[in-house]
């Protein structure tokens, strides 16, 4: 787990170079209304990311589901033992294949939505954390690696703003989840 | 056509009970989540939260644990709760697996 909430919160975030850290100047990108909705308040570029992000998974959930880069939204239960972890993924594969699916469009079809209700949030939350996972797993992200200081000469530089972005906005978007709690 | 499989006599299988050593039917299973360098610590205590109905403070301190030992038991019971912990808990992409408690 990472304590990227800190760089997220940081203000002096929109005095970094790069653009992406322009778009995390403090600002709630989502707030309870007080009735059960919540106000999102993205700008177009990060809802054409959102979208087309999660447009991506889902082709990439449904075709191929064995792809290496979704090796963390199907995990080992049952590290131990070989057949009950086949069994298990037996049981569960085509499930978790189908919520993944489910929230990667109900999101890539909100993507322009300005108020979203609770059920709505919540496929925002998974969908973004699976999209976290899915990035994080290509870029190789551990402990150590310090998203402060993007490089813009890495050749990943967009993937990697795009992951320390939804970083940001998980934050957020747990934050006005755990609200109904 | 497939080629003619070498006669063999597979060794007779017997399928056990995963507790079937004696003791312990009832002895609970644990579910497990270990730490992950991709989650967001206020996601994982709030994925507790949600799934198991813990307090902040209980879900935060499990979270912690995840975070300084790098894993925690975040519930127990029989077989069948334990194997919808896991897959719950596989649903909201954190990282959990069950064992036996011993």
């Amino acid at each position: 787990m990472t304590a990227d909430e800190d760089a997220a919160n940081s203000t002096q975030a929109s005095a970094r170079p790069s653009d992406v850290r322009r778009l995390m100047a403090p600002r709630r990108p989502i707030e309870p209304n007080g009735d059960g909705t919540y106000a999102l308040r993205l700008r177009r570029d990060e809802r054409a990311l959102i979208a087309s992000v999660a447009a991506e998974l889902r082709t990439l959930v449904e075709d191929d589901p064995n792809d290496e880069m979704l090796t963390r939204l199907f995990p080992t239960a049952r590290p131990d033992n070989a057949d009950a972890e086949a069994e298990y993924q037996e049981m569960v594969r085509g499930e978790l294949a189908a919520t993944r699916i489910n929230r990667f469009s109900a999101v890539a079809e909100l993507a322009e939505a300005t108020v979203l209700d609770s059920e709505q949030l919540a496929a925002w939350v998974g969908a973004v954390n699976d999209l976290r996972l899915v990035l994080g797993t290509r870029l190789e992200v551990t402990e150590n690696d310090d998203f402060d200081d993007i490089d813009e000469d890495d050749p990943e530089v967009v993937a990697r703003s795009a992951y320390w972005y939804l970083g940001w906005l998980l934050e957020h978007l747990v934050e006005a989840s755990a609200t109904e709690l | 056509m497939t080629p003619a499989a070498p006669v063999e006599v597979a060794p007779i299988e017997i399928k056990q009970p995963e507790d079937a050593t004696g003791v312990g039917f009832d002895r609970p299973w644990k579910v497990i989540v270990w730490n992950d360098p991709i989650n967001l610590m206020s996601y994982v205590a709030f994925v507790f939260q949600k799934l198991f109905g813990y307090s902040k403070e209980k879900a935060t301190l499990l979270m912690l644990d995840v975070h300084h030992k790098g894993r925690a038991v975040v519930s127990d019971g029989p077989r069948e709760k334990a194997e919808m912990d896991v897959f719950r808990l596989h649903e909201h992409g954190l990282w959990a697996t069950m064992e036996h408690d011993g």
